[in-house]
């Protein structure tokens, strides 16, 4: 029987926040445990939260973004359950009416086609501290620097039909949030990431198979893999006669399987109820208004528009929009008047391979923007060849100076006076008398041996296409 | 000087009567003297208390004072003290001190208050007798075998025999106007939000209130205009200005028009509740105030809303206490879960979890809809009833209580009974009014009270009509035999 994969999303977005959602605190990630946590966070007796603005400021540029409805008044719910890494015994979260709802976003997939996929809902909490299990002996750690981080919670409609669908959309997400500098992506440090539903159903029937969710996958790959292998596990289970059932799992890396993570009778009933300590949160369309009118460009609007004004292609545009700043890297250097297509490739080739390979965000490159245009107008103006800019660059990138500095110090340019370069090929002519004669006799591919030489004999400084000429008049001749 | 009103303290401290160090020590031993018998304090603070006393003097020296500055008062323990035990009547916080102050608490330290001391509450402000505290039961000095009323029992019975001059209470469904009634003092329950919450224990946060026991509505006036206003750190406190609560005092009742909610007046009124309550009707008549008759109709419902709304609330408020940052652990847990439940097994007492069960109960997967949001829309029908009736008359009266102290003992097995004992006080909770106790007589030796409620943020009208009351009485002035001016 042929299978369809049913998959639906919830990311979580750590908000880029100076302070907590409900108290002071600093958000800063990596401080020691327990240093950027205050009373509010640790849920002494006596203390209250109290909503930080910034944190609803980003959830409502997300959901402009992402085509939303913003609600003009939406209320913070308490759901309640016990954990250690949960001070207040309840998570302040938003259950029945959230800030953001009904949208929808347009993923661009391998093969170029376009699948939208639809936002359920976009709701503000905070998030929990951390249990840590390793370096106590037996007993367990808690670390509240993460108690009260502001999220936004993203939650998909059941859209997708392939791990790779759902990939492409997490990464949409991720670009997103980082264009509307909402969220630092980071999805190591756990600052994005993601639960998956997945059911699976024969091919054509409309009702959906029974979900399990998965819990917890921060990078791209492992939704991938959770993905496959939990859409492969339920279609094993049905096909052998089996039902799956509804429940969460964990997705475990290592072994590359998912298995369940709480029993049935473990289940928590969180008894949802409004916060009374939080006044319902009301956001004028003024308010709104404003936010809309302070969005950035956002990624599929910056895509088309490379397109229409650089002409680039429609996939290098999609690379070179990926991030904000690598946009911004390319657009700097684009339109201090290099020729646009050179400068993609540039940004996408040597560039790109060189901060990867250093590991380096393009933000910090060591060859910035301004710097590499100024190489790429001196292979623009034939000054340099495209092989010797490579050379130039290396030398830039380990922090020698400028393309022209590099170019003058080094004596790298290009020789284009025809005499100095026929002066080169006479020399050659006369010290390859041999192979003159073969030449001459009908040995037409020698010429390549010819322009080998010349280049040599000019550590590769002579314009090639000047070479070419200059030897073919010589050789004919 | 123990029976003088905190605002006859003021004057006398401005006068230079005594110090502030004279008056603060004086009442530290009068505490030490009657408290062993009345139990009214869980701790008293006296090295602190004495020395802000003593800065006190010296900022009056200083031309520094304030209107309270040099006045002693003592707060429930429900509010955080910094630097002192705040036990909230609860075995669960008896080895918790503070970090930090309420703000009501650092409000009046600000203004020159000084604190004498916490009182002993019913557990975390769960009751009507002040019995269910890990302290154990306060006596009503008015007849030691009587309860003081609750939760704010250690606060009245503190006020009532003179042990303190005024007393910061808490008032969740009647914790303030309930035991001022039983002890022949004055409480005032302000408009919820207009005392800011924080740093106050929450039992259940959309009902809970701080305010005032006091010897009269002059003294609650005084002290309601240091603790009220907006707080940044609580967002259901009112962005609403404060008047000047002691300027609006002494102006006519002519032409007040007064509204007695006929549901008052139901079966449970004690008869002799009811002779009084007459009486100070008359007295308001005689101010020129005209007395109507109104009607609530869903005020009968307000005791079972109240015990769905504050319970479900509570269940929440009180997970925190889970023995891992602060308070009473279990000793030896053998894991995560065992941990969790001897610690509120032990560490919380019987009325306490009945009301986190009944709570969690109502919250639970399907039963939300048939309790916890039908008790919210029945509050919204029991709010509306007053909104309706405050088109037609400026205060409501009624009694405070269907009667006079019970014996210690006597509901404490029975809880619905004990509820009862609320019920002309919840329904003003449930829709967030201000509400007032003033003695208005006595019931076979023991005080009553009448309670004046007002619209929303009318305090200042709410006071007034306390005020020009008691000055057409004497009630509030009488202090119990054993706690009079003689014996201390």
């Amino acid at each position: 029987m042929e299978w369809e994969v049913v998959i639906g999303l919830e990311i979580h977005a750590q908000l880029k926040t100076a302070s907590k959602i409900f108290s002071a605190a600093s958000t800063q990630f990596g401080a020691e445990p327990n240093t950027q946590a205050c009373l509010v966070d640790l849920g002494y007796p006596g203390v209250l939260p109290v909503l930080n603005g910034d944190a609803v400021r980003m959830a409502v540029r997300f959901g402009l973004a992402s085509h939303s409805s913003i609600a003009p008044r939406s209320i913070f719910a308490r759901k309640n359950y016990f954990y250690p890494d949960l001070p207040k015994g309840y998570q302040i979260s938003q259950y029945e009416l959230p800030v953001v709802h009904d949208g929808w976003v347009d993923v661009v997939l391998d093969d170029g086609s376009r699948k939208r996929v639809g936002i359920t809902r976009a709701h503000l909490e905070e998030d929990a501290g951390k249990s840590l299990h390793e370096d106590f002996h037996g007993l367990t750690g808690i670390d509240l620097n993460r108690a009260g981080t502001p999220l936004l919670e993203i939650v998909s409609e059941p859209d997708m039909r392939s791990a790779k669908e759902a990939v492409a959309y997490m990464k949409l997400i991720h670009q997103l949030v980082r264009y509307l500098d909402i969220c630092d992506g980071n999805m190591q440090e756990g600052s994005l990431r993601c639960d998956a539903n997945i059911s699976v159903r024969p091919m054509g029937r409309h009702e959906f198979g029974t979900r399990a969710e998965i819990k917890n996958l921060n990078s791209f790959r492992f939704i991938e893999r959770a993905i496959n292998y939990e859409a492969e596990r339920q279609i094993d289970i049905i096909e052998s006669g089996g039902s799956v059932v509804q429940e969460t799992r964990l997705y475990d890396s290592g072994k590359d399987e998912t298995r369940p993570m709480r029993s049935k009778e473990e289940a928590n009933d969180y008894r949802y109820f409004p916060d009374p300590d939080l006044l319902p949160l009301k956001i004028e369309e003024q308010t709104v208004e404003s936010i809309r009118a302070d969005l950035p460009e956002l990624p599929w609007e910056k895509r088309d528009r490379f397109v229409e004004s650089y002409g680039l292609s429609d996939y290098d545009a999609g690379v070179l929009t990926t991030a904000r700043s690598t946009a911004d890297y390319f657009e700097t250097v684009a339109s201090g008047g290099a020729d646009a297509k050179l400068a993609a490739n540039w940004v996408m080739g040597e560039l790109a391979g060189a901060l990867n390979k250093a590991g380096i965000e393009i933000e910090n490159s060591p060859v910035g923007p301004d710097a590499l245009r100024g190489l790429l107008s001196r292979i623009a103006d034939e000054t340099i060849s495209g092989k010797i800019a490579k050379e130039v660059f290396e030398s830039m990138w380990a922090g020698e100076g400028s393309a022209d500095e590099i170019i003058d110090g080094k004596g790298l340019r290009q020789i284009t006076d025809s005499s100095a370069i026929q002066s080169v090929i006479d020399q050659v002519l006369a010290d390859n008398p041999q192979q003159l004669e073969q030449y001459r006799a009908g040995k037409v591919k020698l010429l390549g041996f010819f322009v080998g030489q010349v280049m040599k004999a000019t550590r590769g400084q002579a314009n090639p296409a000047q070479v070419n000429d200059l030897l073919r008049r010589s050789l004919d001749g | 000087m123990h029976t003088r009103t905190l605002a006859e303290l003021a004057a006398a401290l401005r006068d230079g009567d005594f110090s502030s160090e004279e008056l603060v020590g004086h009442f530290l031993d009068r505490i030490e003297t009657l408290d062993a018998t009345l139990n009214a304090f869980v701790t008293v603070t006296r090295d602190q208390a004495l020395e802000a006393a003593r800065s006190a003097d010296s900022a009056r020296a200083d031309g520094q004072a304030g209107p309270l500055t040099g006045l002693p008062i003592a707060h429930k323990d429900i509010f955080c003290t910094r630097g002192v035990k705040t036990s909230c009547g609860s075995r669960m916080l008896d080895n918790f001190v503070s970090p930090y102050d309420a703000t009501v608490v650092g409000r009046l330290k600000a203004a020159g208050v000084v604190m004498l001391g916490k009182t002993n509450m019913d557990e975390f402000a769960m009751g009507s007798s002040n019995e269910t505290s890990w302290y154990g039961p306060v006596r009503n000095p008015w007849d030691l075998n009587k309860v003081p009323g609750g939760s704010s029992g250690g606060s009245a019975a503190a006020v009532a025999a003179r042990m303190a001059p005024a007393a910061t209470g808490t008032d969740t469904g009647g914790s303030i106007r309930q035991p001022a009634a039983l002890t022949n003092t004055t409480g005032l329950k302000p408009t919820y939000g207009r005392v800011s919450r924080y740093g106050m224990i929450a039992f259940a946060s959309s009902l809970d209130q701080a305010g005032t026991i006091t010897a009269s509505a002059e003294d609650a006036a005084m002290l309601l205009g240091a603790m009220a206003g907006h707080d940044p750190r609580d967002s259901t406190s009112a962005e609403v200005p404060v008047p000047d609560y002691l300027e609006a005092l002494g102006q006519s009742l002519s032409g007040v028009r007064i509204g007695l909610a006929k549901e008052f007046l139901d079966d449970g009124l004690d008869p002799g509740n009811a002779a009084v309550l007459e009486q100070a009707l008359k007295v308001f008549r005689g101010l020129g105030a005209s007395v109507e008759e109104v009607s609530l109709p869903n005020l009968g419902l307000s005791v079972p809303t109240y015990y769905v709304v504050a319970p479900a609330e509570c269940s929440s408020n009180l997970s925190r206490f889970d023995g891992i940052r602060f308070g009473y652990r279990a000793e030896d847990p053998r894991d995560l879960t065992d941990l969790y439940k001897r610690s509120r097994g032990e560490g919380f007492g019987a009325e306490v979890k009945r009301r986190i069960m009944t709570g969690t109960y109502v919250l639970s997967a399907g039963y939300y809809d048939a309790y916890y949001l039908k008790a919210q829309r029945v509050r919204q029908l029991i709010a509306g009833d007053f909104q309706r009736v405050f088109q037609d008359v400026d205060l409501i009266v009624g009694p405070t209580t269907p009667t006079p102290a019970f014996d210690i003992g006597a509901k404490v097995d029975d809880p619905v009974t004990m509820y009862l004992n609320d019920i002309y006080t919840i329904g003003v909770n449930l829709a967030g009014l201000p509400g007032m106790s003033v003695p208005c007589g006595f019931v076979g030796g023991l005080p009553v009270g009448l309670q004046i409620i007002g619209n929303h943020f009318d305090e200042g009208r709410l006071l007034n009509a306390a005020y020009m009351y008691q000055r057409e009485t004497d009630w509030h002035h009488r202090v119990p035999d054993g706690f009079s001016p003689e014996s201390g």
